[in-house]
C-alpha cells in the first residue's frame, strides 16, 4: 500500500515543525512569566553570590536561544527539571498525576462516543421527527451546562443527599479497586453526559448529510433493511468526522481537565497545572504545558493515522 | 414571511434576557452587591433575599446581575479582539499571500496546536488574574480560527471575476478588499463568533472558578460558584444559581449559533 505509506509518511513529517513550535512557544510563555526564578527558588534571604552561582546553574546567563537549545536538549532525556515547591523531578510527577485524568478521561470519552452514534444515527434517521427534536434538545441542552456545575450538582444529590457516593478524595486503583471505582463515579459521569451533548449532534450532523448521498437511495433500491442501510453504509462515513472530534475532546482533556478535577479534589494533571501555576513552580508550569501541548498533538496524529480505516479516499488524495 | 424557528425564538429570548440582567446591573440591583452584612450570612431565598445571601451576607441576585455584566463584557471585548484582529490578519494572509500568509499561517497553527484552554492557562499566568488579562488571553487563543476563515473566504474570493472586474476599472487593493470581498467572510465569520461567545462565557466562568479568572470580591458566575462549594450542603441555592446563569446563557447562545448556521450556511437548508 504505497498510497497508504506515503499518507502515514507525510502526516509524520508535518509533525516535526509543529512540535519545534509548539516547544518554542512553551519556552517563552514561561520566560514571559513576570518575577526572575532564581530569586523565587531561593527566597527573599539569597545573598548576590548564590544568585550569581544558581543563575549560572541554571544556564540563565547565557543568550535565550542558547538557553532554549539547552533546555530543549534536556528535554528530550526527559529531564524537565525539579519541582520548586518540593523539588521532586517534573516528569514522574506528572505522569504520577497524568494516570488519574487519562483513567477518567478516557472511561467518560468512550463511554461517550457508545452513547453518542446510535443516538445521533437514530436522530438522523428520523430527522424533524418527535425522537429527533428530543435527542437534539438534550444534547444542546447536555452541551450547555459546565461540566464543573453539573459536577456540583451530581455531588450534592449523590453524594450529600443520597450518601451514595464518597464526596472528596480519590483511591489509586492499585491499592482498592472498589473503592477506587466509586470515586471516580461521579466524575465519570459527569464528563460522559458533557461530551454525550456534543458528540450527539456531531455524529447527528455528519449523518444527515451522509443520508443525502446516492449511494445511500442505492442501498434502499436494492432492498436493503433500514438497519443494514444504517449500520453498513451510513455509519461508517458518518464516523469519520466524529472521530476528528473525538480526538479533539480526548486530546483536550487528557491534558487535565483542571475545573472537573477541582469539583472532585481528584490529584489529575489539570490541578497539577493550577497548583503550580499558584505557587509560580515554574518548571512544573513549563513541564505541564508542553506535555499537554505535546499529547494533544500526539492524539491528534493517532487520529488522522487511523482515519483511512474508515475513509479509505484519505490516502488518495 | 416564515414562521421564526423555535430555537431562534428560545434562544433569542434566553440570550435577550441576559442581556438586559447584565445592562439592569450597570443601574440598578437589588443591593449593594459588595455590602457585607455579617448578621445576613448564607440566609435562605426569602421574600427579603429573593435568591438568599451568600456566605458574607451578599445578596445573590445583585451579584448574579453584576456577573452577567462581567461575564458579558468579557466576552464581547474577547470576542471583539478575536474577529478583529483575525479578520484583518486573515485579509491581508489571503490576499497578499507570500511569505507574509506563510508566517501567519505557522504562527497561527502553533497557537492552535495547543487546546484553547490550556493556552488560555499559560497566558493568564503571564498576564495575571484580571479582566484585561482574560479577554487578552482568550481573545489570542481564539484568533486563530478567525483568521483561517476568512483567509479561506478571501482565498476563494479572490479568484473570482467581480473582484477581478473591479481591479480592472481601477480600484485600488484595498478598496477591491474591503468593498467585494469582506463581505464574503461576513456570514462564516458571524456563525463563527456566535459559537465562540459561548465559549469564551464558558472558559471565563471556568477560569474564575479556578481562581483564574476574574479576582473576588468582584462577583463573576465562576467564582461565585468556587466559593459556593464548601457550603454545598447547608446552602445549595449559592452553588445552583449561578451555574443555571451559566448554562442558560450558553443554551441561548447555542440555539442562536444553530438559527444563524440554519440561515446563512446554505448547506444546512432543507
Amino acid at each position: 500500500m504505497p498510497a497508504l505509506a506515503r499518507y502515514i509518511g507525510k502526516r509524520l513529517l508535518w509533525t516535526l515543525p509543529t512540535l519545534l513550535l509548539v516547544s518554542v512557544m512553551v519556552f517563552f510563555m514561561v520566560r514571559l512569566i513576570p518575577g526572575d526564578p532564581v530569586q523565587l527558588i531561593l527566597g527573599d534571604q539569597a545573598t548576590p553570590s548564590e544568585v550569581a552561582q544558581l543563575t549560572r546553574k541554571l544556564g540563565l546567563d547565557q543568550p535565550i536561544p542558547v538557553q532554549f537549545v539547552l533546555w530543549l536538549g534536556q528535554v528530550a532525556q526527559g529531564d524537565l527539571g525539579n519541582s520548586i515547591t518540593n523539588g521532586q523531578p517534573v516528569l514522574p510527577l506528572m505522569l504520577g498525576r497524568f494516570q488519574v485524568t487519562a483513567v477518567i478521561v478516557i472511561l467518560a470519552v468512550g463511554l461517550a462516543t457508545l452513547i453518542a452514534v446510535p443516538a445521533g444515527l437514530l436522530a438522523a434517521w428520523k430527522q424533524n421527527g418527535r425522537l429527533d427534536i428530543a435527542v437534539v434538545a438534550a444534547a444542546t441542552l447536555l452541551m450547555s451546562v459546565p461540566s464543573f456545575w453539573l459536577g456540583l450538582v451530581l455531588l450534592l444529590v449523590f453524594g450529600l443527599k443520597l450518601g451514595w457516593l464518597p464526596v472528596v478524595g480519590f483511591v489509586p486503583f492499585t491499592e482498592n479497586f472498589w473503592s477506587a471505582l466509586t470515586y471516580i463515579v461521579l466524575p465519570v459521569a459527569t464528563l460522559t453526559l458533557i461530551e454525550v451533548g456534543v458528540l450527539t449532534r456531531m455524529v447527528r450532523a455528519s449523518a444527515i448529510e451522509v443520508l443525502r448521498l446516492e449511494y445511500v437511495t442505492h442501498a434502499r433500491a436494492k432492498g436493503l433493511s433500514e438497519r443494514q442501510v444504517l449500520l453498513r453504509h451510513v455509519m461508517p462515513n458518518a464516523f469519520a468526522p466524529t472521530w476528528t472530534m473525538i480526538g479533539l475532546v480526548l486530546g483536550g482533556l487528557l491534558g487535565g481537565a483542571a475545573v472537573l478535577e477541582t469539583v472532585f479534589t481528584l490529584p489529575g494533571l489539570g490541578r497539577l497545572l493550577v497548583d503550580a501555576i499558584f505557587a509560580r513552580d515554574y518548571p512544573v508550569v513549563q513541564g505541564c504545558l508542553l506535555f499537554t501541548a505535546l499529547l494533544y498533538v500526539l492524539v491528534n496524529l493517532i487520529v488522522d493515522l487511523c482515519y483511512p480505516l474508515f475513509d479509505p479516499r484519505v490516502t488518495a488524495s | 414571511m416564515k414562521r421564526p424557528a423555535p430555537n431562534l425564538l428560545i434562544g433569542g429570548t434566553l440570550v435577550t434576557v441576559v442581556l438586559a440582567m447584565a445592562a439592569t446591573a450597570l443601574f440598578w440591583t437589588p443591593y449593594d452587591p459588595m455590602a457585607l452584612n455579617l448578621r445576613a450570612r448564607t440566609l435562605p431565598p426569602s421574600e427579603l433575599y429573593w435568591l438568599g445571601t451568600d456566605e458574607f451576607g451578599r445578596d445573590v441576585v445583585s451579584r448574579l446581575l453584576l456577573g452577567a455584566s462581567q461575564s458579558l463584557t468579557v466576552a464581547i471585548f474577547t470576542v471583539l479582539l478575536a474577529v478583529a484582529v483575525g479578520t484583518i490578519l486573515g485579509l491581508i494572509s489571503g490576499y497578499v499571500r507570500g511569505i507574509t500568509d506563510r508566517i501567519l499561517m505557522v504562527v497561527s497553527d502553533a497557537v492552535l496546536a495547543f487546546p484553547g484552554t490550556l493556552l488560555a492557562l499559560g497566558l493568564m499566568v503571564i498576564m495575571g488574574p484580571n479582566t484585561m488579562g482574560i479577554i487578552l488571553a482568550l481573545g489570542i487563543a481564539y484568533t486563530p480560527s478567525v483568521l483561517r476563515i476568512v483567509r479561506g473566504s478571501v482565498l476563494s474570493a479572490r479568484e473570482r471575476e467581480y473582484v477581478e472586474a473591479s481591479r480592472a476599472i481601477g480600484n485600488s487593493e484595498f478598496y477591491t478588499m474591503i468593498r467585494h470581498v469582506l463581505p464574503n467572510c461576513v456570514a462564516p465569520v458571524v456563525v463563527l463568533a456566535t459559537s465562540m461567545f459561548g465559549w469564551v462565557v464558558l472558559a471565563e466562568s471556568g477560569l474564575s472558578f479556578l481562581g483564574l479568572g476574574v479576582p473576588p470580591p468582584a462577583p463573576t458566575w465562576g467564582n461565585m460558584l468556587s466559593a459556593a462549594r464548601p457550603y454545598l450542603e447547608r446552602a445549595p441555592w449559592l452553588g445552583l444559581a449561578p451555574g443555571l446563569c451559566i448554562a442558560f446563557t450558553l443554551l441561548g447562545i447555542n440555539l442562536l449559533g444553530d438559527a444563524l448556521r440554519d440561515r446563512l450556511d446554505p448547506r444546512m437548508e432543507r
